[in-house]
């Protein structure tokens, strides 16, 4: 019951406060009672059928970039300095 | 999902694992010895045990599993007492899937079921109470079990069920919060744990901060992951860093979810329904203020309080160690049973049931 399941909004159906998400082309319809303001085309993380919270797109995209930054800079065997954020 | 593809990007992956490993051995020289990580969350066993990692970095640090599994760390009281509600006339059982094949000290779910007990599965617990709606005639159990993430949507299938006015629809809680387990772990003397890998859905509700007792209290460092494959060498490679540079702090790798201060609204629905009380749990026996109890402004939704059902005292298997698993004691290769006596089609104990468990885990990917 723990599996966390993230999915892309389709639509959004405020008056019962659930969203239709895709999750690699499987459509299911989630509670969105914990997560306001979602809108079409958010990606929502959902556990046993509530979205828990909104993805912020911008966090992944630092995220992986800060990674290639890692690597881009590396020597073999480097230590860099850790807690970049 | 292409963002998400990323996450899992082996040209990524590969790279981080050769820091990892400089970092790792740096650390082994510092130490003396392997780090010990710990991870909590019974998905990153899975995910660590599936990706390889534990073997791959096995040379430099241990990543060892912890009380993470909901399922696993039920204690058998509890679970005797969930399958007697199967056997109560007129009364459905609903639960999640995993739930159902774990044996309790005398049969299980899936032998009530077996034997006529009217045991039904269920993803959502909003379908249990749209079930529980559609037929009137019969009582619905749900079981709750589970940590932080499952007991907000637990919490809001009783209000709507409330709000519904609907009158056969309770709940079994057997919820569990996550911070007490970890500070008895912290408090065992006999464990030595260089960080904590946290679970990062836990996290998205209770939020970062709910963590930094770890650091504060106890000095080690711990880093809220995700669960890709690049999160958690991520997180591995960040609690290297701390341990290099002598800091300790929680670190937010999740921050694609997880939040300074969690989600506040499915913490409120938590709390609306469910109020923190002492629950058992298998291995490490009472620990106090760690379970959700239905609050007695709902008491009309609590099984326990709605249905009386007595149970004999519970009755453990012998050999098993999934106890001694949870506390982060043995690695489930280390037990006698495993993979013998105790296999995923034939399981002894929870921790070969789950799919969260972290001798199934094991048993899938790191059989030799």
């Amino acid at each position: 019951m723990c599996l966390g399941i993230p999915g892309r909004v389709l639509e959004v159906n405020p008056e019962n406060q659930t969203a239709v998400i895709e999750t690699f082309g499987v459509k299911n319809t989630v509670s969105t009672f914990f997560v306001p303001d979602v809108q079409v085309g958010d990606y929502l993380m959902v556990h046993t059928g509530y979205a828990i919270e909104k993805l912020d797109v911008e966090e992944a995209e630092i995220r992986i970039k800060l990674w290639e930054e890692i690597l881009s800079d590396a020597t073999p065997g480097e230590v860099s300095r850790p807690g970049d954020r | 999902m292409q963002l998400l593809e990323k996450f899992r990007d082996p040209a990524i992956g590969r790279g981080l694992l050769e820091k990892v490993v400089a970092r790792a051995g740096q650390v082994r020289e510092k130490l003396g010895r392997r780090a010990v990580f710990m991870e909590v969350c019974g998905t990153h066993t899975v995910a660590i045990s599936r990706a390889g990692l534990r073997s791959i970095l096995g040379e430099y640090m241990e990543l060892r599993s912890g009380p993470g599994c909901p399922v696993c760390v039920t204690d058998y009281g509890d679970i005797d007492r969930m399958v007697a509600f199967g056997a109560l006339p007129g009364v459905t059982v609903g639960t999640f899937g995993d739930m159902v094949r774990v044996p309790g000290s005398r049969t299980s779910l899936e032998r009530q079921r077996a034997a006529g007990a009217d045991v039904r599965l269920f993803y959502s617990p909003r379908d249990a109470v749209a079930w529980a709606a559609a037929h009137p005639g019969r009582e619905m159990v749900f079981l709750g079990v589970g940590f932080e993430t499952t007991a907000p949507g637990v919490g809001a299938a009783i209000a709507e069920a409330r709000a519904r006015g609907l009158k056969n629809f309770s709940v079994f809680s057997a919820h569990k919060i996550v911070p007490p387990a970890m500070r008895a772990i912290l408090a065992d003397p006999d464990l030595k744990l260089d960080g904590f890998i946290l679970p990062g859905h836990v996290s998205t509700i209770i939020g970062r901060r709910a963590f930094d007792f770890i650091a504060a209290e106890y000095g080690l460092p711990a880093v809220v992951s995700g669960f890709e494959p690049l999160d958690i060498i991520d997180a591995v490679y960040r609690l290297l860093g701390q341990l290099l540079s002598g800091e300790a702090r929680v670190e937010n790798g999740y921050t694609r979810l997880v939040r300074e201060e969690g989600n506040p609204r499915a913490r409120a629905q938590m709390y609306e329904v469910f109020t923190v009380g002492d629950a058992s749990w298998r291995g490490f026996g009472l620990i106090p203020q760690s379970g959700l109890d239905i609050r007695e402004t709902y008491r009309d939704f609590d099984a326990a309080a709605r249905f009386e059902v007595t149970i004999e005292p519970p009755r453990l298997p012998k050999g098993c160690a999934c106890g001694d698993l949870l506390k982060g004691k043995l690695a489930p290769t280390d037990c006698r049973l495993f993979g013998t006596a105790c296999t995923p089609e034939h399981p002894v104990g929870p921790c070969m049931v789950s799919s969260e468990g972290a001798c199934a885990a094991y048993y899938q990917y790191e059989r030799r």
